[in-house]
């Protein structure tokens, strides 16, 4: 790699042997790709994706001290992944006990570490930073230091922006330094297509659900999706910009996506049409058939298939204003229809503080509080990576949180359905 | 025995036995519960990976396409070195992903006293050849040994 003379004094230790760590992983970090250089990084804010204080993670705390000993902050301020815990959370006296005194021990220490290292504010805690609610929303061709899968996805992909799959302390040193290595999905070469994804089904296709299916297809891979405008439309509103956040979550969890093109939608797609596709692409069919075949290979992790929901988690990633605005109505049509007052099974939507804080403003926050559904900033799959959740039966229509946790998937039409009716 | 030429990403030299995954390695799933709840053999808890779930996987010669999942994933291998509870080294068939490279390469720079090893770019033939149970020798320069 061919640094300038300041990224090399900096690699020699004239800022001390700290910053010359730093940086030493970030040039290694670029050769394992055989990037040329480091480019400035463009955006205003970084985002971080690791905010959870567990007492096992003590090697980054610790990693996280010698940076600020050396007195090295970040460069830009960041917005950081959902806070673990929330007491607003159904869970029982032994769950409380365990998250308290055992998990998230240095949640209160790692929060004020990320005070220091340049936190945006006590309430940027979230995975979709780039919400306008939130306010860490980068433009088109700007190069980011990102971490957080379904953030980076959509900030590739829906908004333009420029920025590798980053691992998390990987992104904080970039922000550092102020630099990242130039490879990947930074590069025009890097954001081609090599996967074609046809979608024919008869119907709008279930986002995390299609975004699973080629997830685990293309792996890393950029796929150019043909069909879905006719689902989703061709404008990137609200409601499009929603669908992108769960599909591309589910692209990036279930396999390792940074960055798709949808047809006629996404801004690359719109401006270079199908010369961003790679010579020599593969192509995916997606019918309903091979949507149904994915679902129904998703494995059944609860020790007994057959057990009474106990909770559930919507909101992996974090719900958009008008996503919490949909299931409202959603759901006060599905009990009525139902002769239901309040949900059948304890249900828990979550969302970004600030997001939280609009919607709260909103007619619609005392109509959701009267169907019983309890909102919370934290994040699902936090709550549920320990062995007390091992054994609860808990759905969600998260491919995300399905992934990590025993949480079994369902659409979101069979989850309203069981919320609102009860049963399995 | 068949020898495999990969590419250094991580240096270092070491014998292990092979366990195998054929599909992308999630490495936050595969090692969330192992670390958090003290598991000695860190199994696999990674509950969609056929290949490795509930197989151990310290101290072994973890050969793999590529990670995949949570952008965690590079700092999750990174505790699991700096913990000691990490593979004996790493195989990949393909080109290392940026999250497994980020997880060597922080635990190279910033973890004393701990060696893993890192090859990429075996070449699928690699992957097709190795099985759960062999014997894997890394060389210097990338050089993998598979012995039945």
């Amino acid at each position: 790699m061919i640094l300038t003379k300041e990224q090399e004094a900096i690699l020699n230790g004239q800022q001390g042997e700290t910053m010359a760590k730093v940086m030493k992983t970030l040039v290694m970090y670029g050769d394992a790709f055989e990037a040329e250089k480091l480019v400035p990084i463009t955006s205003k804010y970084n985002h971080l994706v690791t905010s959870f204080g567990l007492k096992v993670m003590s090697p980054v705390y610790d990693l996280m001290q010698q940076l600020l000993e050396a007195g090295v902050a970040s460069g830009q301020k960041f917005s950081v992944d959902p806070r673990p815990v929330d007491k607003n959370v159904p869970a029982n006296f032994l769950q409380r006990f365990v998250f308290n005194n055992f998990m998230y021990t240095k949640q209160d220490f790692y929060e004020e570490q990320l005070k220091k290292l340049g936190l945006m504010n006590d309430q940027a805690f979230t995975c979709t930073c780039y919400m306008d609610q939130v306010g860490n929303k980068p433009q088109k061709g700007e190069y980011l230091s990102w971490a957080e899968s379904s953030a980076v996805v959509y900030a590739n992909s829906v908004l333009g922006a420029r920025c590798n799959r980053n691992s998390g302390i990987i992104d904080i040193m970039g922000s550092i330094v102020g630099y990242v290595p130039y490879f990947g999905l930074l590069t025009d070469e890097g954001r081609k297509a090599t996967w074609i994804v046809k979608v024919e089904t008869t119907k709008k296709p279930e986002a995390q659900l299609l975004g699973s299916a080629i997830g685990m297809k293309v792996m890393e891979d950029v796929p150019y999706v043909v069909g879905l405008d006719k689902w989703i439309g061709t404008e990137l509103n609200d409601s499009a910009c929603s669908y992108l956040k769960d599909f591309g979550a589910a692209t990036a969890s279930n396999g390792a996506v940074g960055l798709y093109h949808i047809a006629n939608l996404t801004p690359e797609a719109v401006e270079q049409g199908e010369s961003i596709i790679a010579e020599g692409a593969k192509v995916y069919v997606i019918d309903d058939a091979e949507l149904e075949r994915v679902q129904n290979e998703y494995p059944v992790m609860w020790k007994n298939p057959d057990a009474q929901p106990k909770l559930c988690f919507v909101g992996c990633p974090h719900l958009s204003l008008e996503q919490l605005k949909d299931w409202t109505v959603k759901l006060e049509e599905s009990l009525k229809a139902n002769g239901v007052s309040k949900v059948t099974i304890p249900t828990v939507f979550t969302a970004a503080p600030k997001v939280l804080e609009a919607f709260n403003a909103t007619e619609y926050a005392e109509r959701l509080k009267a169907t019983g559904v309890i909102t919370s900033y934290i994040c699902p799959l936090m709550y549920m990576n320990n062995p007390l959740c091992k054994g609860m039966p808990v759905i969600t229509s998260s491919n995300k949180l399905r992934t990590y946790t025993t949480a079994r998937y369902y659409t979101d039409g069979e989850l309203l359905a069981m919320i609102t009716k009860g049963g399995k | 025995m068949k020898q495999f030429q990969g590419r250094v990403v991580t240096p270092g030299t070491v014998t292990a036995e092979a366990v195998v995954s054929t599909e992308g390695f999630n490495t936050l799933a595969s090692f969330q519960m192992a670390l958090q709840f003290g598991d000695k053999e860190v199994k696999c808890g990674d509950q969609n990976n056929k290949d490795l779930h509930g197989k151990p996987m310290i101290g072994k010669a973890l050969c793999l396409p590529q990670t995949i999942g949570s952008t965690t994933g590079g700092l999750v291998l990174y505790c699991a070195c700096a913990m000691e509870k990490n593979p004996a080294c790493m195989l990949f068939a393909n080109h290392i992903d940026s999250l497994a490279a980020a997880g060597a390469i922080l635990a190279d720079v910033w973890v004393d006293g701990v060696s893993m090893p890192v090859v990429d770019s075996l070449g699928d033939e690699f992957l097709a050849y190795v099985k759960d149970g062999m014997k894997i020798t890394v060389g210097e320069n990338g050089l993998v040994t598979v012995e039945d």
